[in-house]
């Protein structure tokens, strides 16, 4: 069953001149833990707006579990939790009084939910007495988190929950989300770190308002037929700019300790490439063929748009 | 270009906030033309060394020079050596792109003259002729980064830092991002960069991984990948920064 429906959303802002979502539709099964993948300002936090009822789009239509987002807006704010990209809680109060007041708005008490925070809460209880305002970063997305979560909502929406963290972190913060999807919560989560795409259920590609993509990242690789290489030599730098003069490429980007280069698939485009290498002066090239990964296929669907 | 210039220099670099050692004892350097990465986790210390090294905070204890001046005492000198940009604030969103170029080109303290030359120059270099009158602020993030760090060193600082300046922008925006870098490098710019994708590390000539206020590890890609037995530089930084004992 389908948790979040969205169909032909569209969103413009300043008197219809700048679109942030241009007609969006896709739906969200129910325990689901999607992703929606894309860079600022692709029109992500727009999209999580109009779900948990802050924003009315300009046309289209959409549910959450079962709501309408504009006609039935208060049940929606009852049963979704969501944790917006910029911190947005009290920072003039403590941990305790945070989470606090956010189980008492929803009528409930940390204790009765408390389960369902504990594995995270004991990370940033020893400091409880502390305001939210003089948190590190890591710890103002917990209690964020443990804020979004006490009311034990159907849904949860988080946006951007590990822009700006490191790779240790940000292992932990997805670890903490799979235990909260086997608890049967769905949840939608944006991100603009394309190998968090491997942790999700399925997710949605989304590059200037548009959606690019949605599937499985198994399913969004496979349609991917670029004849793509791994390339390398002693002189990285001056690789890529030859690799890019080189007449059967079709595009050449960095990728960590390779170049990932497109070529055409004429016969020779292959053969001819490490001659014109070596004249190019290059030594230790290595040149291999890979599968392309989901920065590779994200390029190319922008190229493609 | 690579050369033996000491452009950063830091020595038993120290600094405390009451009993709570941030930066703990960091000694290296930097040359000139390189490309390093400072690496590291939350709270690991690397804003703090930053802020120093930009001149901007005091050490407790130690000694380090940038671009020639000492940081306890000509730290104003510093500043004007350097170039400084980060993803969260580096430009006035409600200034023309023209405007910011003018702005930051007066901090920096060129003559108006060379505002006009070398903020035309950058203009039609980025492409931008049609959007100069715009609001920065209506600009994409992709586009701001890059006025944004043409802006930083603009002045032809001998260094530029770069903090965590691709955080969030899409994958051509990022690489197109570290062209610019080597392209600056090229002219003789050195790049002190942060960042939290692994794969730019391996872009850096030389990489640091603050864990715990210390540098626990200092060397180039290659070497680090091989001193930790692992194929990738998140597989060095994971190894490293799980060591970490204390929390943010």
């Amino acid at each position: 069953m389908a948790e979040v429906i969205i169909q032909n959303i569209t969103k413009t802002y300043e008197k219809g001149t700048v679109k942030a979502l241009d007609n969006v539709s896709f739906s969200v099964k129910s325990g689901e833990l999607f992703g929606l993948i894309g860079a600022d300002g692709a029109g992500k936090s727009t999209l999580f707006r109009i779900l948990t009822t802050l924003l009315i789009a300009d046309s289209g239509t959409a549910t959450v579990a079962g709501f309408d987002v504009v006609k039935e807006f208060n049940e929606i704010r009852k049963i979704v939790g969501y944790m917006p990209g910029k911190f947005s809680l009290y920072q003039d109060l403590s941990i305790e009084e945070n989470l606090n007041f956010f189980a008492t708005v929803f009528g409930t008490t940390v204790e009765e939910n408390y389960e369902l925070i504990r594995e995270i809460y004991v990370q940033i209880e020893p400091f409880k007495k502390r305001l939210a305002g003089q948190l590190s970063g890591g710890m103002k997305q917990k209690l964020a988190l443990c804020c979004a979560l006490i009311h034990e909502p159907k849904v949860l929406f988080l946006d951007e929950p590990t822009t700006g963290v490191d790779p240790v972190s940000r292992k932990e913060f997805w670890e903490m989300l799979e235990r909260l999807k086997e608890r049967g919560i769905t949840i939608i989560v944006s991100t603009p770190y394309m190998d968090e795409a491997k942790l999700c259920d399925r997710i949605a590609l989304i590059q200037n308002s548009k959606i690019l993509d949605i599937d499985t990242l198994e399913g969004i690789l496979s349609k991917n037929k670029q004849n793509l290489f791994a390339v390398s030599s002693d002189k990285m730098y001056q690789l890529l700019k030859d690799l890019r003069a080189y007449p059967d490429t079709i595009s050449c980007f960095a990728f960590g300790q390779k170049h990932h280069l497109q070529l055409k698939t004429n016969e020779n485009s292959l053969n001819n490439l490490m001659p014109y290498l070596e004249q190019k002066g290059h030594s230790n090239i290595a040149i291999k063929a890979v599968s392309p990964d989901i920065e590779d296929t994200f390029i190319k669907l922008m190229q493609d748009a | 270009m690579l050369s033996q210039e000491t452009v950063i220099k830091t020595h038993n670099l120290t600094k405390t906030f009451g009993d709570f050692i941030a930066v703990n004892a960091i000694t290296f350097e930097v040359k000139a033309g390189e490309i390093f990465g400072f690496l590291g986790a939350n709270g690991a210390g690397k804003t703090t060394a930053m802020r120093i090294l930009c001149g901007l905070l005091s050490p407790t204890s130690g000694e380090a020079s940038v671009a020639g001046y000492d940081v306890y005492k000509e730290n104003e000198s510093i500043k004007k050596h350097i170039g400084y940009m980060s993803q969260k604030f580096s430009l006035f969103e409600n200034l023309t792109v023209k405007e910011n170029i003018e702005f930051f080109g007066g901090i920096y303290g060129l003559s108006r003259k060379e505002i006009k030359e070398k903020g035309n120059d950058l203009i039609h270099r980025l492409g931008m002729e049609k959007e100069a009158e715009k609001l920065v602020g209506s600009l994409p993030l992709g586009w701001k980064q890059k006025i944004s760090f043409s802006t930083a060193i603009l002045h032809q600082p001998k260094i530029v830092f770069l903090d965590e300046p691709t955080g969030g922008v899409d994958p051509i925006t990022r690489r197109q991002f570290w062209d610019m870098i080597y392209e600056a490098t090229d002219s003789g710019i050195t790049v002190f960069v942060t960042t939290h994708y692994m794969d730019e590390a391996e872009y850096c000539n030389r990489v640091s991984i603050m864990v715990d206020g210390t540098i626990s590890a200092l060397d180039t890609p290659n070497n680090l990948k091989h001193q930790f037995e692992t194929d990738s530089m998140e597989g060095v930084f994971l190894k490293l920064a799980r060591q970490a004992k204390r929390g943010e």
